[in-house]
Formats: structure tokens, sequence, C-alpha cells
């Protein structure tokens, strides 16, 4: 028990991930208004980024722009380009998501005129 | 000194993520939700991550934002419903049942900032050592972005493009 407790505490990004994403899930899940269950998956989507991003990560290193080009590289001295490359897409296909979700929620309210979950079922019946 | 600069930053983020999620105004949440994107970029700078923190604080700290609160400003800004229904069992179990085995998991990760760790001894530092070579690039990130994974980019423009497509269809008026 107290190994997986120390084990959490060496590893502080993974806590913070674990909690943004699993509240932003349970608000995806539970709220009723749109735009607050948008703001749970803008949640859940960088979370996940921050914990790719966060692996990347290396005591000592700096970033990873060679600081001279004609001296052979220590892979040890610069932090992990490759989840940097992966979650640049992620971030930016993500906010893409998040526009046309935001663009059918005021086309919802245009037509129904709530944001409400509960009270656009009820004038769909 | 260094351990504390990490932990009040990780404890700045969780209480603007907190703070956008139990605002009851929307636009007070997305507000906090901007600062949360911001404090993300911070952390990311931090990390050693320079082009993802640019990203995030031009996309999803800029953009984002302004895309939540041109939303606000064509609807309701308040959340109207003052008292909720329970929610659901399922969810009431499940999530936290998810997060205590999320964590019993956390042994089998590689400690944060272990340069020993898998993803950073297996294939990147191929990509450190031989990408001026290929490029050069001496930025490694740009030149895996915009060289090696080129055609990615490429489609990735697609996608931001069928985005933009598809939000023009659904916020044209119906009446030309």
């Amino acid at each position: 028990m107290v190994e997986v407790f120390a084990a959490i505490f060496e590893r502080p990004n993974f806590l913070t991930f674990v909690v943004i994403f699993l509240w932003g899930f349970y608000i995806m899940v539970t709220r009723y208004n749109l735009v607050k269950k948008l703001v749970g998956m803008y949640l859940v989507q960088t979370s996940v980024i921050f914990f790719l991003v966060s692996i990347s990560a290396k005591k000592g290193a700096t970033v990873p722009i060679l600081l001279s080009p004609t001296a052979s590289v220590q892979a040890i001295d610069y932090v992990n380009p490759l989840p940097h490359v992966m979650t640049l897409t992620a971030i930016v296909v993500g906010v893409a998501t998040l526009g046309v979700a935001l663009a059918l929620c005021s086309a919802i309210y245009r037509t129904y005129g709530s944001l409400d979950e509960e009270e656009i079922l009820k004038k769909l019946e | 000194m260094s351990f504390v600069f990490e932990i009040s930053l990780l404890l700045l983020l969780l209480v603007t993520a907190a703070g956008a999620i139990l605002v009851k105004d929307l636009m007070s949440a997305i507000l906090l939700l901007g600062c949360y994107s911001f404090f993300l970029s911070v952390v990311w700078a931090w990390m050693g991550a320079v082009d993802v923190a640019f990203v995030e604080a031009v996309v999803g700290a800029g953009l984002a934002t302004v895309l939540f609160l041109l939303t606000l400003f064509g609807t309701q800004p308040k959340d109207v419903r003052l008292r909720r229904p329970p929610p659901p069992i399922a969810a009431l179990i499940g999530l936290p049942l998810l997060g205590v085995l999320m964590l019993y998991a956390a042994k089998d990760l590689p400690a944060f900032g272990d340069p020993a760790s898998p993803p950073s001894v297996r294939i990147s530092p191929s990509y450190l050592q031989q990408s001026y070579q290929d490029t050069r690039t001496p930025n490694v990130v740009t030149s895996v972005l915009m060289d090696y994974r080129s055609l990615d980019t490429m489609v990735e423009t697609v996608v931001i493009f069928t985005a933009g497509i598809a939000c023009a269809f659904i916020l044209r008026r119906k009446t030309l």
C-alpha cells in the first residue's frame, strides 16, 4: 500500500492527468448544459496531451534545439522531440473539432432557443 | 527548489480546471478555461516542450477561448438549471473505480523525468542525432514535423479545412 502511494507521488504528472481526465469526463456525462459539456471535453483533450508531453521530459535536459550543429549530439542532453510533434497535431485537430461542436451548439440554440439538454429533448417530442 | 516550482504549477492547473468546472456563470468558466490553457503552456515550456507551449498559448488559450466566447455571445451566458438531478449511479461508481485502477497502475509507468525511460532510449536518440545531417535544421521538432512527417502535416491541414467548411455550412443562414 505504501509502495503504491510512493509510486503515485513520484509521478505528480500522472496524478494531475488522472484527476483532470476523470473530472472532465464526469462533467461530460452529468451536466445538462451543452457548453459545459464542451468545457469537459476540452479538459479531457488537454489532459491527455499533457500526459503525453510529460512523458517526454528528462531531468537535466534542455529544449530539443541543437546547441551546435557540428558537435556530436548526446541524446541525454535534449528532451524527447517525438511526443511534441504528435501532440502539436493533436492540439490543432482538437481545437478544430471544438470549433465544429460550438457551431453545432449555436445552431441548436437558433433552432430550439435553449442549450439545456432536457429542454431540447422536450421540444423535440 | 525545482520540486516546489513543479508542484505549485500543477496545483495552479488543478485549481483553474476546478474553477472552470464549478463556476455557474458560463462566461467566467470560459475565462478560467483560458487561464487553464495558459498555465498548461507554462508547464510545457518548463518541461522543455517549447513548440507545444507556443501552439497551446496561441491555439488553446487564444483561439479556443475566442470560439467559446463567440458562441456565448450568440446564446445564453448562464447555466439556467439551478438544481441538478442526481447524477447516474454508473458514473458515480465507475469513474472513481477507473481512477483507482489507473493510479494503482502508476508504478508500471516510467518515473517523471527519467532519462532511461523506454520512450527516451528506443527511437528518439536516432532522430536527435541524425536530423541535422538529414534536414539541415537545428530545431528537431521542426525537422520531424516538416520533413520526416510532412505528409501527416499536410493531411492535418485537410482536417482543419474540413472543419472550417463544416462550420460554414452549419452557421449558414437559411434565408439567402
